[in-house]
């Protein structure tokens, strides 16, 4: 059709910060996003050779809508994981952000959209900010502080609809609009998650803070013996994703039309699979969001794919989980070959 | 007030006795079941029994403040004010077995005629039900079925015939009756939509549908994100799409929003089982034409007029007997204690604003 196949293909894997740090481990970076980029081209270009509709206008629209969600969730979580910590209350903090904005519409039906889209985001980043006050100053474990804010958030929720749902007859038609707008034939929403990545990829590429918080997760014994406000990065980074996460439950809401109390149930498991497949380190220090955003668009095409191939329902789950599986392999496997290069051509400090 | 807690304290008593009985033989054989049903239909029904005036009717929900069981339970207000009875609506927050044993103990305590109550388990709360049941109450099930055991008569929002035939019928008038067609589901492995699913496909045998193919079945998982993916799939796997049936709300709701905002609303129809609320929005611009859901006000309504059948002596609960239920009139009890509401209601653009659940 008259669609250029590019916006399938998502950000592309631009180089964010020149020179300076070690060139080696960045040529090997830049493959692995490249390989994450030649995966999903491949997939496309499988699924559209057998099924020449999957390339229409609308199938790529769907496709570039239906990876927004999670591809801001993803970038949320890699800002963390850079820092050797998960959030894994970002399911409920985007059910209940999706749920606090169809309420608010149900209350005032003429708020400007806007209005919205920064409430939500706002609530997102208060539930982050309790997260990050319990990991970063009470020194708790991550895994386990938002294990347990992801039954809080959850549960606040759930006493909060009381059973309730919003339903698309509730919320005005210029929010419902947000998800079928276009500008150019490319929606509106996969704007503004390219705009996500764009941004928070130039914030850890190319700022001081931003490189900090790599060092962080290689090392942050190290990293605050250098002087590096460990606590308070640690704090933003878990910030910046649940005001990521509030703002994905805004979009949720906009694009389903219809939320209760259960929207976004365990979808921080496919958060942290699209941040792994993309290339991000679980124990933190290394990866780029331009790779996790690869990762969510990934994801998201296999499920398309595989219901536009008529695979086995049966069958799906297990193809995604092999995929994530054959993804950690190749992490590992690159890691120990990075690391035998770097003994073997650059033998320092020893 | 002093007699009133006397006969109280003495009824738990009684209360607890039973439940250590109940408790010492319990699981013991697969008789002890019948046993306890048996009794039930061994009285004489007297059609022509009236109603007590002030005949006590406590509807006690899965969950309160759930807008379905909200609905169900004003059907039941309405037909327990019919009959002149007294209407009490109890209920915990959470959709919990536990919580509701600790109601019907309290509503058994209270010596309540008639409680009409959707389980949240079928087996958790069967030892209260037949506490209640001991001390004189009445127990009917709605929606939601216990064990046959612990109940007088279940009634049944609908057979599942009737949601297959409606179904069928109504893609059929939608599509014009040609064309191929496909389901959306929830899980591959949820009972009552494989159920529904055999009985469509046995329903499309019939002569008047040989011009509707049935191209294939897709699972939603019951999730917006898979249902959307699904319905996009569905889309561009069969280019001569006429129709797609989702007899499940989420996917309903899911499929709806998404041909909605896209290049094929109003060429392909999209029916199912879904609430008025959730396809409001989709009716009105025309996305869907009608869709089905059993009258969650009828089912309480039917209810409460069962229960009063029962606590009257119109019928036992023995199969094959009638008993009338107000303005929906004459029901007839079937095999194991069941009555069936009637095919599920049609909801299109006349008539969906005249529902709020």
């Amino acid at each position: 059709m008259a669609e250029p196949t590019a916006p399938a293909a998502a950000p592309p894997a631009a180089p964010a910060a020149n020179g300076r740090a070690a060139t080696k481990v960045r040529r090997v970076r830049q493959v692995r996003e490249l390989g994450i980029l030649l995966a999903l081209v491949l997939l496309v270009a499988v699924t559209a050779a057998a099924n020449p509709r999957f390339l229409t206008a609308q199938s790529v629209r769907d496709l570039l809508l239906g990876a927004t969600v999670l591809t801001i969730l993803a970038v949320g979580q890699t800002i963390v994981i850079i820092t050797r910590n998960v959030d894994l209350s970002v399911g409920s903090v985007l059910g209940l952000s999706a749920f606090a904005t169809g309420s608010l519409f149900v209350a005032f039906p003429d708020l400007p959209v806007l209005v919205a889209v920064a409430a939500g985001t706002a609530l997102g980043a208060v539930c982050g900010a309790l997260n990050g006050a319990l990991v970063a100053a009470a020194r708790v474990p991550a895994l386990v502080v938002t294990l347990g804010t992801l039954y809080v958030f959850r549960g606040v929720d759930h006493s909060w609809a009381s059973g309730a749902q919003i339903n698309a007859a509730d919320l005005p038609d210029a929010f419902l609009g947000l998800s079928t707008a276009t500008v150019l034939g490319v929606p509106v929403l996969a704007f503004a998650a390219l705009a996500v990545v764009l941004a928070a990829g130039w914030y850890l590429g190319s700022y001081r803070s931003g490189r900090e918080l790599y060092a962080i997760g290689s090392e942050p014994a190290a990293a605050l013996l250098s002087g590096i406000p460990v606590g308070r990065r640690v704090f933003a980074a878990f910030v910046v994703n649940g005001a990521l996460a509030g703002l994905a439950g805004v979009i949720y809401a906009a694009r389903f039309g219809t939320v209760d109390a259960t929207a976004g149930t365990g979808l921080e498991l496919q958060v942290v699979a699209a941040a792994v497949v993309g290339g991000v380190a679980i124990f933190g220090g290394s990866g780029t969001v331009y790779g996790a955003a690869l990762g969510a668009a990934l994801l998201t095409t296999i499920g398309t794919s595989l219901a536009v191939l008529r695979i086995n329902p049966f069958w799906q789950q297990a193809v995604v989980g092999l995929l994530i599986l054959a993804a950690i392999g190749l992490d590992r496997l690159l890691a120990v070959r990075t690391a035998r290069r770097l003994r073997g051509g650059a033998p320092r400090g020893a | 007030m002093t007699i009133d807690r006397v006969r109280t304290g003495a009824t738990a008593a009684t209360a607890l006795v039973l439940l250590l009985a109940s408790a010492a033989c319990g699981g013991t054989t697969r008789g002890d079941a019948e046993d306890q049903a048996a009794p039930q239909a061994t009285g004489q029904a007297d059609p022509n029994a009236e109603i007590p005036a002030g005949l006590s009717v406590a509807f006690l929900p899965k969950q309160l403040n759930n807008p379905y069981f909200t609905v169900a339970d004003a059907g039941g207000e309405a037909a327990v004010t019919e009959y002149a009875g007294e209407y009490r609506e109890v209920g915990p927050s959470e959709a919990t077995a536990s919580s509701q044993v600790s109601y019907i103990n309290t509503l058994s305590q209270q010596q309540t005629d008639v409680i009409v109550t959707a389980a949240n388990d079928p087996n958790a709360i069967c030892g209260a039900l037949n506490q209640a049941r001991q001390a004189g109450a009445t127990v009917v099930t709605f929606d939601s079925d216990t064990d046959p055991a612990c109940r007088d008569l279940f009634v049944n929002q609908a057979s599942a015939e009737g949601i297959a035939q409606t179904q069928i019928e109504l893609i059929s008038e939608q599509i014009g009756g040609e064309g191929q067609i496909a389901i959306l589901s929830a899980t591959p492995n949820a009972t009552n939509q494989n159920a529904w699913i055999e009985l469509m496909e046995a329903e499309l045998e019939r002569p008047e549908y040989e011009g509707i193919e049935l191209v294939t079945v897709a699972y939603g998982n019951d999730d917006d994100q898979d249902s959307f993916q699904e319905t996009q799939g569905l889309l561009q796997s069969y280019p001569d799409l006429a129709g797609i049936v989702s007899p499940t709300t989420v996917g309903i709701a899911a499929a709806a929003r998404y041909l909605s905002g896209s290049e094929y609303r109003g060429e392909v129809a999209l029916t199912g089982l879904g609430t008025p609320n959730q396809m409001r929005e989709y009716v009105e611009d025309g996305t869907v034409e009608a869709f089905a859901l059993w009258n969650p006000e009828d089912l309480g309504y039917l209810a409460a007029w069962a229960g009063a059948a029962l606590s009257a002596g119109q019928i036992t609960g023995a199969e094959g007997e009638t008993f009338t239920a107000g303005r929906l009139g004459e029901y007839e009890v079937g095999a194991n204690g069941e009555v069936v509401l009637g095919p599920p209601t049609v909801f299109d653009a006349d008539n969906i604003d005249d529902f709020d659940f």
